[in-house]
């Protein structure tokens, strides 16, 4: 029987976000959990609907594959926020700090001193063999030191309540525009709440990003020219360059508008040719220069990276930061925390296992319907095992793929992810989510206190990727009380 | 301003202003049927293709001009460039390329605009789609007024505006052109009848222009309304004014730099054969013959507009 209101709602058992137990809210989503009570069904729907139509609106839409006639959707949105306590996200803003802080360094040292690989705390055949360790970056210095100027780190929480990070993504991570969308959609379908609540704000994100990107101009450029670049109107990402663009007030560059001259970058203005200092670039490594990286690149500038190492044009993020990302340097992050920073970890990592490793894989071949297997430069959900929920063929595909190319496998326990109360046709229903706040390292680091929660809409899926039908929800981080106080 | 960007802010006003006019000439043509109590057998539809300048296309893809036909092309048809649909399609995907510098609002009635003209695409006869081109030309006058009341009179708004006006002074033009084509039973066009009064109010009816037309001229006569629509210094739909506003656009653009250039020579050329125009002059020339001539000029101006601008 589907469940019409929240009182019947079943946390069957998994850590719910907003339910501490069947019929008990968590404190801080209470007031939440009431006002949502008052809700008519119809009520609920209408609201669901309303928030669907402004989405709609915005044209933040994409296309449906193979429809001729122009159908298009919005990524699934649902109306019920996840709340996050201010002493869960105290904890996570200091992890994320020590984390970046401690990758930022790791990047620095791998393309210039390599430290940490001749004190053997990262295998060297592991950063080498890395389709993400760029050799054209050997030697590279960015402005102030800093690689890695906006990162979207994936959290999960697991049923012990513990956030777990999954990945750090430090290349170009999207999605900050959904979560700015969504928070503008709920401050206009449920205000009441944002009077009761102390939700933080997160509509000056702009702001930040604009200061981190001035941060790094070169020097002496005391006005520099700023700019978005994007591989242009069809990339699926496309919306949120423009949004990101528009929230600074800054121009949204294609690689065509741009031009290398002396290893000065211009861009082609009305007025003829102007320099550009900094360029927030959203077009991955291998296609920014094609003299350097992919030759059959038309979405990059030829010339960009011999501008970029002169320090005449400041890229974000830097060139190289992948290899921080491959999931096999992932499992070395505790140790390259405690390496730099002389700390431990303050947020998890998930347990991995590198099949690069005899014994690990042996072990990881021999469990296959337990353990959840990903390929360690892909992202989006694709190149991924879900043991406990594959078939025998799927375990057997993953089994020789793995015995192939070990060094593009690592594994992980399947983790009980978190819930949270979702809308799904008349009633409320658990589905999993996951958690990605946005940060930014200019002259500090800065979180945004709010995130990116994907669900995943489908029952019992535990895939959030929207590649893969999940949709979105609105984070709301409360106030600290212990702090406010 | 990125010159990309300029070429995308111009032609996404010059779309939608498009849209906005074959949605009104739409409607001056059912409003000159039911004047002259045509029914739907005799009623003349191909005088619209034939003003539009797309009747080559149209013959060799359509069998006759009929309500049906005649409503797909020019307002549905995925195939013919300047149907609303297309023109609205086209005015989207330039506001998409310069999202970060036009409004919020602006991109979101473009959007809600292409979405409405989606659900109505298969709808085929006047009666049926009156809300549909109401809908479009309310949407024309709610951009405009987002243009104007919430963009800094910056470069984007001046390439906006440029482009609008170049776009309203060629569809002002050939309304003008839709009664030249219309086989009247007399088939003498200029001859002042009772009928005639009737068909030239809906001409100014669909710009909008009636009222301003009585208070400057009290009664109807081609010789009056051709004078108004061509050459008022005062109605904002006049070409003469569309012109002196794009011009003056054009100045401010120029003015950065050094020099002036081909954009701006072609266009006081143009201008300077309007200012030394009058309506009576013109219609004993032939009126048809000079919008033809207008029209090629205006097209020089456009591509001289690109040579300086938008070309790399």
């Amino acid at each position: 029987m589907t469940l019409l209101t929240l009182e019947t709602y079943k946390t069957d058992g998994f850590y719910d976000e907003l339910f501490a137990e069947n019929g008990v809210a968590h404190p801080s989503a209470r007031p939440l959990i009431e006002q949502i009570d008052t809700l008519t069904r119809a009520g609920l729907g209408r609201r669901q609907k309303q928030a669907e139509d402004i989405l709609y609106q915005s044209g933040n839409t994409f296309n449906v594959y193979g429809d001729k006639k122009g159908t298009e959707k919005i990524l699934p949105f649902d109306i019920i926020p996840r709340i996050v306590s201010g002493a869960d996200w105290a904890k996570l803003e200091r992890g994320i700090a020590q984390r970046i802080t401690a990758l930022n360094l790791f990047i620095q040292d791998i393309y210039n001193d390599q430290k940490i690989i001749k004190d053997k705390v990262v295998p060297a055949e592991l950063i080498f063999s890395s389709a993400c360790y760029l050799k054209p970056c050997e030697g590279l210095k960015p402005p102030k030191g800093v690689w890695t100027h906006i990162s979207g780190t994936d959290f999960v929480r697991d049923g012990d309540g513990e956030f777990y990070v999954l990945e750090d993504n430090l290349r170009c991570p999207s999605g900050i525009s959904y979560v700015l969308e969504n928070r503008a959609v709920l401050k206009r379908i449920l205000p009441a709440l944002f009077h009761t609540m102390k939700i933080r704000p997160v509509s000056d994100y702009g702001d930040h990003l604009y200061k981190t990107l001035k941060h790094i101009a070169p020097e002496g450029r005391d006005d520099p020219n700023i700019i978005v670049l994007t591989p242009g109107i069809y990339n699926s990402a496309y919306f949120e360059h423009a949004y990101l663009a528009q929230q600074m007030g800054v121009p949204l560059a294609q690689g065509s508008d741009l031009v290398v001259d002396d290893d000065v970058v211009y861009m082609r203005t009305t007025a003829g040719l102007q320099r550009v200092d900094v360029i927030y670039r959203r077009i991955d490594d291998e296609f920014i220069d094609p003299t350097v990286f992919r030759k059959e690149s038309l979405l990059g500038v030829p010339g960009i990276m011999n501008a970029y190492r002169k320090g005449n044009v400041a890229l974000a993020n830097a060139p190289g930061t992948g290899i921080a990302d491959d999931k096999a340097i992932y499992a070395y992050v505790p140790k390259i925390i405690k390496y730099y920073l002389g700390e431990e970890a303050i947020s998890h990592n998930v347990p991995t296992y590198i099949c690069e490793d005899d014994k690990e894989r042996e072990y990881v071949l021999a469990n296959l319907d337990k353990l959840v297997v990903k390929a360690v430069n892909l992202s989006g959900g694709y190149g991924m095992l879900i043991g406990p929920k594959s078939t025998k063929a799927e375990q057997k595909e993953f089994a020789a793929l793995i015995k192939a190319k070990p060094r593009d496998y690592i594994a992980q326990p399947t983790l009980s992810l978190s819930r949270a109360p979702t809308l799904i046709g008349n009633g409320i229903e658990g589905r999993h989510v996951d958690f990605r706040p946005y940060s930014l390292y200019g002259e500090e680091i800065f979180t945004l206190p709010g995130g990116l929660t994907r669900v995943a809409i489908k029952k019992g899926s535990l895939v959030v990727n929207s590649s893969q039908g999940g949709g979105s929800k609105d984070t709301w981080v409360l106030e600290d009380e212990a702090e406010a106080n | 301003m990125l010159s990309r960007v300029a070429n995308s802010i111009y032609w996404m006003a010059r779309y939608l202003e498009r849209a906005d006019c074959v949605a009104r000439f739409i409607d001056v043509n059912t409003h000159l049927m039911l004047d002259l109590a045509l029914d739907q057998n005799s009623a003349q539809w191909y005088p619209l293709i034939a003003t539009s300048g797309d009747d080559e296309d149209f013959t060799r893809r359509y069998k006759q001009a009929d309500e049906s036909t005649v409503v797909k092309f020019m307002t549905f048809d995925r195939n013919n460039p300047n149907s609303i649909l297309q023109c609205i399609f086209r005015a989207r995907e330039n506001a998409r390329t310069v999202r970060e510098v036009i409004p919020v609002e602006m991109w979101e009635k473009i959007n809600e605009l292409y979405h409405l003209t989606q659900s109505q695409s298969r709808k085929r006869s006047v009666a049926d789609l009156q809300d549909y081109y109401r809908e479009v030309r309310q949407s024309g006058h709610l951009f405009t007024g987002l243009m104007h009341n919430t963009m800094s009179r910056d470069m984007g708004w001046q390439f906006a505006h440029l482009g609008q006006m170049l776009e309203r002074a060629d569809k002002t033009a050939r309304l003008l052109d839709v009664k030249y084509f219309l086989l009247l039973p007399h088939n003498d066009v200029w001859k002042d009848s009772a009928y005639d009064a009737v068909q030239w109010g809906a001409v100014l009816k669909s710009v909008n222009a009636l009222e301003m037309y009585r208070q400057q001229f009290h009664t109807i006569n081609y010789k009056d309304v051709t004078q108004f629509l061509l050459f008022s210094k005062a109605f904002p739909r006049s070409v003469l004014f569309c012109l002196e506003d794009a011009s003056a656009a054009l100045d401010t653009l120029t003015h950065d730099k050094a020099e002036a250039n081909k954009a701006t020579r072609e266009m006081a050329i143009l201008c300077k054969t309007i200012h030394s125009s009058d309506a009576s002059h013109i219609i004993s020339a032939g009126l048809h013959e000079f919008i033809d001539i207008f029209q090629y000029n205006l097209n020089l101006v456009d591509e001289a507009i690109y040579e300086s601008y938008f070309k790399d």
